[in-house]
Order: structure tokens, then sequence, then C-alpha cells
């Protein structure tokens, strides 16, 4: 049963890879005029020399002189078969290779700010969720409307002037100056680990504030059953009845959020990394967009989509483990 | 037949939304009631009443115009208006002090503070820039600025061409507020044709909405927007680019409407008042749109309330980072563009102040957004 049902989670992706495939390729191609005269004009612009030889290999390579729909055949085959996503022609290198550099971090940075958001709302959702009109509650309620009302480049802003202003020093990049180009090694993971709270606390705040009003308001949900009641009845100590039932059945929804919760991470993390100056892939796509480089865009956006589309097929496996009503296909 | 049906449809006319039998009190009276007991949704309604004001007598609210430059002024701090004044007697009214130029020995930096051996008097209705209000009125009043307008006070500071701080902000108002009201009212439209057909026929129809529907949210809407607006071609006016922005926005901003309409579509589909104008005869336009619109009406407002913040939110965000609107245009993500990096933001950390109103604003919107939602079904 739980095969079939991945099995057939997988064929549902594949219409939606396709559609994000030429997405984006369409937004490759919106910018007026032929894609190589922009980079070329701007190139020259900026008075840097652009070979010709390599610029008639690349039209020859892009079939930029064909009609659209091979252009695009050209391309995501490219991006299939041999991982070639075209070149960037601002960093003078293979998309691939500047994006490979970045994309690891932003996965590090994702799933550890996911961690953290689970970690901080699931608590405290919960705690709201029983103590409900306490203090703590309102609270908590309170500091979830802040975390959504407050962007998070702002808050990344606030903190950086802060950081500089009273502790002279600044909280930007994920690694000290000394440690930046060196080998992996334990001294660089302890710094990585020394820096990157930082980035994970600004990006998760929203997702944080989000969730605890979904963890709130899915245990007040099931905290009215007959079967909390009854389960109270029969003399069972109040946390560990709380633990047993109803928290097992408020969690599944907390793991279908990852659907949305991915990409809002995703797109935070993109703007706080252009403020921290982080590693990641935001600056670079930043720097690709402002210089209409759209290859090295097109790439970054196809690959975040399809990350977030494999990490939204994860949260619906682990569901269907979870909740056995959605393995048989009723919801 | 047709003058039976034209009977039966004036009778059903009213559903929901204002049964006004005798003693009974209309719907959107109740609305109002349930509405007006959220005393956090009352209060940021008047928040939201008064930003909305702001922006529309922006030029008449702001001491100076949105581009005035005072050159001698640049990078001037914040400070704060005194009500009394006692360096010559003892004087009541509004004061601040005047400003003077350090220059520091070694970097050779000029820094602006306050002097407070001079004192600078402002005033309401002041005399002061001409403007047009409306575009059409000309006037020079503005409601506060100085009453010497040689001798400018800069309450929230200037930024790095010596442009007013306060009078930026002000006429950021009417961009950063209206563009949320523009990019809800478009995905209002997709929204509710999209999520109405497909809550209404269901079958293929649902399947396939639902699945663009799904499809739209699983891409980072971020990337996604930034692409989209550097796409746009360079050449473009400011209102333009306006407008491009706001379709950008909606174009991805009407999916969580369309499940709204369409989780009420579903809803109210079985109602036996729908059944009814089905077995009169009456056309599914007609049904949609006379029987079944009305009496989620509240609903829908509440969500476009709710809808309004993120596009606040994405406007700011993308102004921020360059991608959307651009100077001259004054929005107060494009404020906040100037605060980018570490060394102006400690030079000038008022900068960041653009940063309070869209909070307040996101803020107040989403209570009063929580407050219709709580409101849109006073039945219960």
């Amino acid at each position: 049963m739980m095969t079939q049902f991945i099995v057939r989670r997988v064929l549902y992706m594949i219409p939606t890879l396709i559609a994000i495939s030429i997405v984006t390729f369409l937004i490759i191609q919106a910018p007026p005029g032929d894609y190589l005269t922009t980079v070329v004009a701007k190139l020259e612009a900026e008075g840097a020399y652009v070979d010709r030889s390599q610029l008639d290999a690349l039209r020859e390579r892009y079939g930029l002189d064909d009609p659209l729909w091979s252009q695009y055949w050209t391309w995501i085959s490219g991006i299939v078969t041999e991982g070639d996503f075209g070149r960037s022609l601002v960093y003078d290198a293979p998309v691939a290779d500047v994006i490979q550099d970045r994309m690891g971090f932003t996965i590090l940075l994702s799933l550890s700010t996911l961690a953290f958001v689970w970690a901080v709302a699931i608590p405290i959702g919960m705690y709201s969720a029983v103590k409900r009109y306490s203090i703590g509650d309102y609270a908590a309620t309170f500091v979830g409307f802040l975390g959504l009302a407050i962007p998070n480049f702002l808050f990344a802003l606030v903190l950086l002037y802060v950081s500089h202003r009273y502790f002279g020093q600044s909280v930007g990049g994920l690694f000290s100056p000394e440690y930046e180009d060196a080998r992996w090694n334990l001294g660089k993971l302890l710094d990585l680990l020394a820096h990157v709270w930082i980035p994970v606390i600004i990006i998760g705040t929203a997702g944080t504030a989000g969730m605890i009003r979904i963890v709130r308001a899915n245990l007040l949900d099931e905290l009215n059953r007959p079967y909390v009641t009854t389960a109270r009845a029969k003399g069972l100590p109040e946390r560990r009845l709380l633990v047993r039932y109803p928290s097992r059945i408020a969690a599944s929804p907390i793991v279908s959020t990852i659907g949305w919760l991915l990409p809002s991470l995703i797109s935070a993390e993109i703007i706080v990394s252009v403020v921290l100056s982080l590693p990641t892939t935001g600056p670079v796509m930043l720097k690709a967009l402002e210089s209409q480089d759209m290859y090295l865009a097109g790439g970054f956006l196809l690959i975040l989509s399809v990350l977030t589309v494999i990490g939204t097929l994860i949260s619906d496996i682990l569901l269907a483990r979870l909740d056995p009503r959605i393995r048989y296909g009723k919801r | 037949m047709n003058g039976m049906t034209a009977t039966g449809t004036a009778v059903l006319d009213t559903p929901g939304g204002n049964q006004s039998e005798a003693g009974t009190v209309g719907h959107w009276k109740l609305v109002w009631r349930r509405f007006r007991r959220h005393k956090l949704a009352m209060v940021s309604g008047g928040v939201l009443l008064v930003i909305y004001l702001v922006a529309v007598f922006a030029e008449f609210i702001a001491p100076y115009g949105a581009s005035t430059r005072f050159g001698d002024h640049q990078y001037a701090p914040p400070q704060i208006i005194r009500p009394i004044d006692t360096t010559d007697g003892f004087d009541l009214g509004m004061f601040a002090d005047g400003y003077q130029v350090e220059v520091n020995e070694e970097s050779q930096r000029r820094t602006m503070s306050t002097d407070p051996s001079q004192t600078r008097e402002l005033g309401f209705f002041v005399q002061g820039e001409e403007y047009e209000l409306f575009g059409l009125i000309p006037m020079d009043r503005h409601l506060i600025g100085p009453k010497d307008p040689e001798q400018p006070v800069f309450v929230l500071g200037t930024d790095r061409l010596g442009r007013d701080m306060l009078s930026r902000i002000v006429h950021g108002t009417r961009i950063s507020m209206s563009i949320g009201l523009v990019g809800v009212a478009a995905s209002m439209v997709l929204g509710i044709i999209i999520g109405g057909a497909s809550g209404y026929f269901g079958g293929a129809v649902d399947t396939a909405a639902q699945r663009v529907i799904e499809f739209i949210m699983s891409i980072p809407t971020l990337p996604l927007w930034m692409t989209l607006a550097a796409a746009l071609p360079q050449d473009w006016g400011p209102l333009m680019k306006y407008f491009a922005i706001t379709v950008i926005l909606s174009m991805i901003g009407w999916t969580e409407l369309a499940r709204v309409v369409r989780g009420r579509f579903l809803a109210l589909r079985e109602e036996d008042f729908v059944e009814a104008a089905r077995l009169d005869n009456c056309g599914t336009f007609r049904i949609m749109h006379k029987y079944m619109l009305p009496s989620f009406t509240s609903h829908i407002i509440a969500a476009l309330t709710l809808a309004i913040p993120a596009m606040i939110l994405a406007e700011t965000a993308l102004s921020f980072l360059g991608l959307g609107l651009q100077p001259p245009a004054v929005s107060w993500g494009v404020l906040l563009n100037e605060a980018q990096n570490v060394r102006s933001l400690v030079a000038a950390p008022w900068l960041l102040i653009p940063g309070i109103p869209v909070v307040i604003a996101v803020l107040a919107l989403n209570f009063v957004g929580d407050g219709l939602r709580d409101a849109a079904d006073p039945y219960n």
C-alpha cells in the first residue's frame, strides 16, 4: 500500500516538474531582445572584453536562432542529461558550478531553520493551547503577530546595526575571516555553528509565528474531543494524556505544513542572505537578476523550485506514514 | 412561465444577505455588531483609517516634497519636538534645535548634529512648498512644518541627499498602501472566477484548478517574484512598473483567495436556497452571482483584508532588493533600500524608520482581517 502511494505521488510530481521548467524557461526568455545580445551590451558597457568566437559557439549551443520550443528542448535536455544549465556570462563560468558552490549552504540553512521552527513552535504552541488565555498564551500570540509583521530583512538589518554598534562585531557571513577559505575541519565546523544560529533565528521567526498559531489551533480542536475527556475520566495523568493522544493527531497537520513552510523559508533565506552577505544562493541570484544574467537566475529558480517540490513529496510520504487515512486515498 | 420565474426570483433575490423580516436585524448590521466587540480590530481599524488618510492627503501632511533636497543637511539626525522653550523667556509651542556640522579631524568626515543653542519653531498649517492637492488644487499650506522656511526641521532626520525622512515616509504611504489594494483587487477577480468555477462545477474543473493552485504554491514566491520583476523591461516608467509589479504580485496572490471561495462554494452548493433557485430554472451564472456570492461576501472581504499585508510585505521586500519600484518612485521599501549596507546604517540608523510604518500597517491589517473573519459568520 505504502509503495503504491509513493509511486502514485512521484508520478504526480512529474507534470509539476515539467510545468516548473516551462515557467522558468519562459521567464529566462522574457527580457526583450536576444538573451546574448543583452548580456553582451551590458558587458561592453562595463568595459569588459567579449570574445566573438565564444559568442558564436554559445549561439550555436543554445540554438538561439531556432524556434522557442526547440530552444526549450535544447535547454531542458542539457539539464537533465548532462547537468548543463547554460553559462553565466557575469561569472564567466558554467551555471552549474556557480550554483553548486552556493546550494549546499542554502539547503543547510533551510533545513536547520526548519528544525528550529519545529523545536520552538511546537512546545510554545502546545503550551498556548493547554494554558489557553493565560499570560503565556497572550505573550506567545503577541510575539507571533510581531514575527508575522516584521519583514525578516528588517529584523536582519536591526540585528546588524545593534551588533555593529554595541558589540563592535559584524554578524554577517557564515564564517570568521580566518576560516573563510580554509578546508573543512573541526575548527571550521565549530565556527560555522557559532555563526549559523543568527540567520537561522532571523529566517525562522515568521515561520515560527505561523506555526505556533497552527499548533495551537490544531491542539485546541483535539482537546475538546470526547476521547480526551474519557482518558481524563479514567485517571490518566494530564501530561501523559497530552503526549499520548491529542498531540499525535495534532501533529499530522504540522508535517503537512512543510509544503508551505519550505517555500517561505527559502524566500526568507534569499533576502536575509543578501542583507547578511551569506555565501548562499541569495546574493548570487540577486546579482544575476540585476544584470539580467537570466540563465543563472533561471537555474536558481529551477533548482529552488524542484527542491521545494521534493521537500513537499517527502513531507507527504511522512504524512502518509503517520496517518493511514491518507495512504488509502481518503481525506 | 416567464412571469412565474420572474416573481419566483424576485422573492428569492435576497437570500442570506438581507432577511428583512419585521423585528430581525440585517446581515451587515449583525456583522458590524460582532466586529465591534473585537476591541483590537476596532483600534486597528482606526489606525488603518489614519494611514489611508495620510496616503490621500500626503502632500498636505508632509512638511516638504518627497524629493526636496536640503544640500547642507545631509544625514541630519532625528530630534524630538519640545512643547516648551526657555532659551528666550518662557514660550509654549513646538520647538526644535538647530543643526551644526562637525568635521572629524582624522577622517575628514562631516557629521551633522543638533545644536541646542539654536531654536527653530514649528507650527500647524504653515506656509511652505507649493503643491497641487490631488493634482488639482494649488496650495502651499502644510499640516506641520517650520514657521520659517529658511530654518528647516527634520523630525525623523534626513538621508544621504538631505531629503526629509518624515516627508518621504508620508509620501511613500501612498504607493505602499495602494499597491496592496490594487494587487488584492486584481487577485480577487482571478480568485473568485477560478475558485468559484472550481467549487461550483467540481469534477475535472476542480481537479485542474487545484493542480494549478498547488503548483503555484509549491514555487518559492520570492525567487519567482524577483525573477519576474527583473525580467521587466528596464525602460518602463514608474507608473508602468507599478502596475507590472502589482500584476506580478497578484498572479501568485490569488491562490489563497481561490481556496476560500472554493470552500464556501462547496459548502453552499448543497444549501436549500441554492437548490430552490436551480429548480426555478435559474441560470448557473445567475445562481452564483445573485444567490451564492452575496451570502459569503463578508467571508471574501475578510480573506481580502488578510491578503493585503502579504502584498505590502512583498512589495517592500522587492523594492528593498532594488528589483521592485525604482526611485524617483517613493515607497517604504524604496526608502529601506537606502539602508542596505552596514556603513550607511551605522552612519544613519534612522534610515530604518520606514520599517516602522510597514510593521504597523501589516499588524493593523492582520487584526482587522481576523476581526472580520470572526464577524463574517455572525449567526453562531
